[in-house]
């Protein structure tokens, strides 16, 4: 009893190294969405509200301004022109002609746009930065949310999957 | 060339410090003279070489060479000299041969100032902080090297983050580091004291003058940050329970046990091996800071640019040295035998109440640190842990320790009389009481448990003064007889005492009676805040050596006087495009009037935030007490360093 | 570091950095009373892309856009629970500072006080053995 007692540090640390190497792993950055699992939140923009949004199809948070946005513009053309994936952008905090000529110059694989110029949409979505996806199913509930700019990695372990596909 | 030296010495640094990791152990059970001796050298030599990097590397910094990648990357030419310099540690690498120079320096202090250690003791304290220097030197080497060059180089750096160009950061992070890094002697002692198997009243008075530096270091070091925080964040604050700040507060919660327990090791070889594992916890502490900060498992933004593959290496120095540690104590510690026995009600029995309070609060601090971490781990969901947590277990944790501050030393060993005691105590009760009415006269009940904490305490230091003086007992001769001769540790313990005292008071008053305004000002307009008049007379454009600047003007009035005027600043740095606020403060040492500035709207005015903090300065002035009181003890001649065979001449003196 | 991980991670950085200090005057709310309900509350809502930060006191601009919803809902007549609330479905628990009891969290909470029984646990232990 009095040697295990002697013992019973080293087993903490031992349990405590070896929940920090797991957690080496982790991102903190990542924060998982309470939108998972329920409907679209409610928001209306210009050019984009809830009703418009018909799944299955992907809501993707955008903004000129926004250098990841830029890296995965050709993921979201391919999957628009290629996959015939419906896809919803909403431009965060960004003036409509910047928006739109952000979409002029890369393209737009958009099938609507709304302009959410003071972020108040992004508040209904939850965003805490662009970009962000968010993946809606056939009956219109948010299935899975993609933070960051999306790579063909999580395009295809995430997202098609949710999608149904 | 200069980066190639440094880089070379480094290197020699490490094969140093491999050698003296080996040799001298095997030289201390083979009872080779020679083999011990050389811990000594080695322990010099691996100190004079990592100067010389460190140099290096300054030099790289002062001359804004580019072609050295970290130089390139934390500097630009611009910046004024100091911050030149100082940016030698504002980074991961920089900071790590900063941690390694302490490191090395304090492994050089054993060797020089060690003479009094028995031989083998010794050898095997400078082979245990030889390893922990090895590991340290060959994570600097292979993940982290700070001389790596860029071709070709650029023609100017990136910046420093102009939040790090300021003096208080600026010298925040040596202070630290040689309280984290003082703790590995600590660690060491413990760890070379279970390879012989040995734990006396020698051995606890070795420990504490280096837990004692570390320790001021330490205090020192986080009411430096503590301080920075409050007037360079904006708002005010002075601790936000960040897991950067619960880093270095974990390794002072457990430090502080260490002190204390080591006393009750050193008087009545009582909570030996207990003292051992706070030994080893308290660095231990130090490795877990060092790997949250720079590994980026619990931040994102702030900490240094981090990399999965350094918080691989640091979590395995950390594993293999508390891991190995705690084994060596699983399989010595129980054999160390017992102490001599004490009552519950004794000084010992307080001592261990001090200890109990002291870790329980750093196990829970620890866990509110990580519990985010592991929910992640386990994918249980994401939560903040922020202060409302760590204020609602902390102080009720601590409350108990603040109450038996001042009856602690009153205590006899062996076996106290708390009845006596408190009787002594009747005029520190009574401070308490008349703080707590003060207080409640103002409708703040947690402010009269704080006040009245801070009264009794402090009140409680001056009184065990006094007891040991017999003030008012004796003729004012005999006192001042007795003053003269009191031991350093009596006045540093006090004096520690009596910093924690006003720090309690700091923090209560600041807490319960701050005055707040946020305010659109034009030009002309007038505030009221705390019997002030506070009036914008407008604001300029002002250029900084390295950045632009909107200066207000406030006319801080005092019954229609002028009494003082104000200039806050918002900043902008070009090269790291990022904005800063600079807060204006106007002292009292009684209270700060704390004013910042934020936009201006054309219509409305400027935003103008006015803060009135009562007893705000007093948590850095404590602070400073309480590093003094460590420093006061350290110079006890019972514990200084080079005076043993002097002391054997003259026993009387012990 | 991945790429996109540290393009996300220099995103974070731009956004959280402080592009105008906390709260403006001109956010704030003409009813004292209501003003006073909203910075109490906004003391305790975490800026989600800050490290540790409360949104009253952080100046990204995410934060100031909490701090607009939660005066928006505060005017529209939310208790203060529906205005966390109306937080906490968006953003999840994270957002507050104070972690909810929980199942996920009783740990959290519950073990303060288990340290401390266990340190009395040792003490007495230590006691008793040396009767």
């Amino acid at each position: 009893m009095r040697r295990l007692l002697f013992l019973a540090p080293l087993a903490v640390f031992a349990a405590l190294a070896a929940w920090l190497y797991v957690g080496l792993g982790g991102d903190p950055a990542r924060i998982p969405s309470p939108l998972v699992g329920r409907p679209a939140p409610a928001f209306a923009v210009d050019g984009l509200a809830t009703a418009d949004l018909e799944g299955p199809a992907l809501v993707n948070i955008f903004a000129s301004w926004c250098v990841p946005c830029r890296a995965e513009h050709p993921l979201l053309t391919h999957l628009a022109e290629e996959q015939g994936v419906a896809i919803y952008g909403i431009a965060y905090k960004d003036r409509p002609e910047a928006a739109n000529a952000f979409l002029a110059e890369l393209g737009n694989p958009y099938r609507k746009v709304g302009y959410d110029e003071d972020g108040g949409a992004g508040v209904e979505w939850g965003v805490t930065g662009v970009p962000e996806t968010f993946v809606l199913d056939a009956g219109g509930m948010v299935a899975f949310k993609h933070t960051g700019p999306l790579t063909p990695d999580a395009v295809r372990r995430d997202l098609l999957p949710a999608l149904g596909r | 060339m200069t980066a190639e030296l440094g880089h070379f010495a480094l290197a020699l640094a490490l094969g140093l410090a491999l050698l003296q990791a080996a040799l001298p152990l095997y030289g201390a059970s083979r009872g080779r003279p020679a083999l011990m001796d050389l811990a000594r050298h080695t322990a010099l030599g691996q100190f004079v070489l990592t100067a010389i990097a460190f140099a290096a590397l300054a030099r790289a910094y002062v001359v804004s060479d580019f072609s050295v990648a970290a130089v390139a990357q934390n500097s630009h030419s611009l910046k004024p000299l100091l911050y030149r310099l100082t940016g030698v540690w504002g980074n991961h690498e920089g900071s790590l041969l900063l941690w390694l120079l302490i490191l090395t320096l304090f492994g050089a202090m054993v060797a020089v100032f060690g003479g009094s250690l028995r031989k083998t003791f010794q050898a095997r304290v400078l082979a245990v902080q030889a390893m922990i220097g090895a590991g340290f030197l060959a994570f600097t080497l292979f993940t982290s090297n700070p001389f790596q060059r860029v071709w070709p180089p650029p023609l100017d750096g990136a910046g420093l983050n102009p939040l790090l160009q300021d003096p208080g950061l600026a010298f925040h992070p040596p202070l630290l580091y040689f309280g984290y890094v003082g703790l590995s002697v600590a660690f060491s002692f413990a760890v070379a004291a279970l390879i012989e198997g040995k734990v006396d009243r020698a051995w606890a008075r070795w420990v504490r003058p280096w837990t004692l530096a570390a320790w001021a270091g330490l205090t020192a070091g986080i009411a430096l940050g503590s301080w920075w925080a409050y007037y360079e964040l904006g708002w005010g604050g002075f601790w936000f329970w960040d897991p950067v700040e619960n880093a270095s507060f974990m390794p002072w919660l457990a430090a502080t046990a260490l002190l204390h327990s080591a006393i009750a090791a050193e008087r009545r070889e009582a909570l030996r091996s207990w003292t051992v594992l706070l030994a080893i916890l308290a660095f231990s502490l130090s490795l877990l800071g060092a790997f949250l900060v720079r590994s980026g498992v619990l931040t994102s933004v702030h900490a240094f640019a981090t990399d999965p593959e350094r918080g691989v290496f640091i979590l395995l120095l950390l594993g293999i040295a508390t891991g190995g540690a705690l084994a060596l104590y699983a399989w010595r510690a129980p054999t160390l035998g017992k102490g001599a026995p004490f009552r519950p009600v004794s000084r010992e029995g307080a001592l261990l109440l001090n200890n109990l309070v002291l870790v329980t609060a750093c196990a829970t601090v620890l866990l509110g640190t990580l519990y985010p971490l592991f929910l992640d781990a386990l994918d249980a969901g994401k939560v903040s842990v922020g202060p409302p947590y760590f204020t609602a277990t902390f102080v009720p944790l601590v409350a108990p320790a603040l109450v038996a501050m001042a009856i602690g030393p009153m205590l006899a060993w062996k076996r106290g009389d708390v009845a006596g005691a408190l009787g002594r105590l009747w005029l520190a009760a009574l401070g308490a009481a008349l703080a707590a009415g003060a207080a409640f006269a103002y409708g703040e009940t947690l402010a009269a448990l704080g006040l009245a904490a801070a009264a009794w305490i402090g009140l409680g230091a001056l009184v065990e003064w006094g007891e040991r003086l017999r003030v008012g007992r004796t003729p004012a001769g005999e006192v001042w007889r007795r003053a003269r001769s009191m031991p350093r540790a009596a006045w540093g313990g006090g004096l520690a005492h009596l910093g924690v005292a006003v720090v309690v008071a700091g923090i209560t008053a600041s807490q319960c009676f701050q005055s707040e305004l946020i305010l659109a000002m034009k030009p002309g307009d007038s505030a009221r805040i705390a019997g002030y008049t506070i009036r914008y007379d407008g604001s300029a454009r002002v250029e900084g050596p390295n950045y632009r600047a909107d200066r207000a003007t406030l006319s801080v009035l005092r019954d229609g006087a002028p009494a003082a005027v104000l200039a806050p600043e918002r900043r902008f740095y070009p090269v790291e495009r990022q904005h800063t606020t600079e807060a204006a403060i106007r002292t009292t040492v009684l209270a700060d009037l704390y004013a910042v500035i934020g936009e201006e709207d054309p219509q409305a005015g400027r935003t103008v935030r006015l803060y009135h903090n009562p007893l705000v300065p007093w948590i850095w002035i404590g602070a400073i007490v309480m590093a003094l009181g460590a420093l006061i003890s350290l110079s006890d001649r019972r514990l200084r360093l080079a005076v043993p065979v002097r002391r054997r001449r003259h026993p009387a003196t012990a | 570091m991945t790429r996109p991980a540290a393009i996300l991670a220099l995103l974070l950085a731009l956004l959280s950095a402080p592009a105008q200090a906390a709260l403006d005057a001109s956010e704030m709310l003409a009813d004292p009373a209501l003003e006073a309900r909203a910075r109490a509350l906004a003391k305790g809502l975490r800026c989600v892309v800050c490290q540790n930060q409360s949104i009253d006191d952080s100046g990204a601009d995410l934060a100031r856009d909490l701090r607009r919803s939660l005066r928006a809902r505060l005017l529209a007549g939310d208790s203060d629970e529906e205005a966390i609330g109306y937080l906490t479905e968006r953003y999840g628990d994270y957002v507050l500072l104070e972690p909810p009891l929980k199942p996920a969290t009783w740990a959290l909470w519950f073990a303060p006080v288990g340290f401390a029984a266990v340190a009395l646990a040792l003490a007495l232990r230590y006691f008793r053995r040396r009767e």
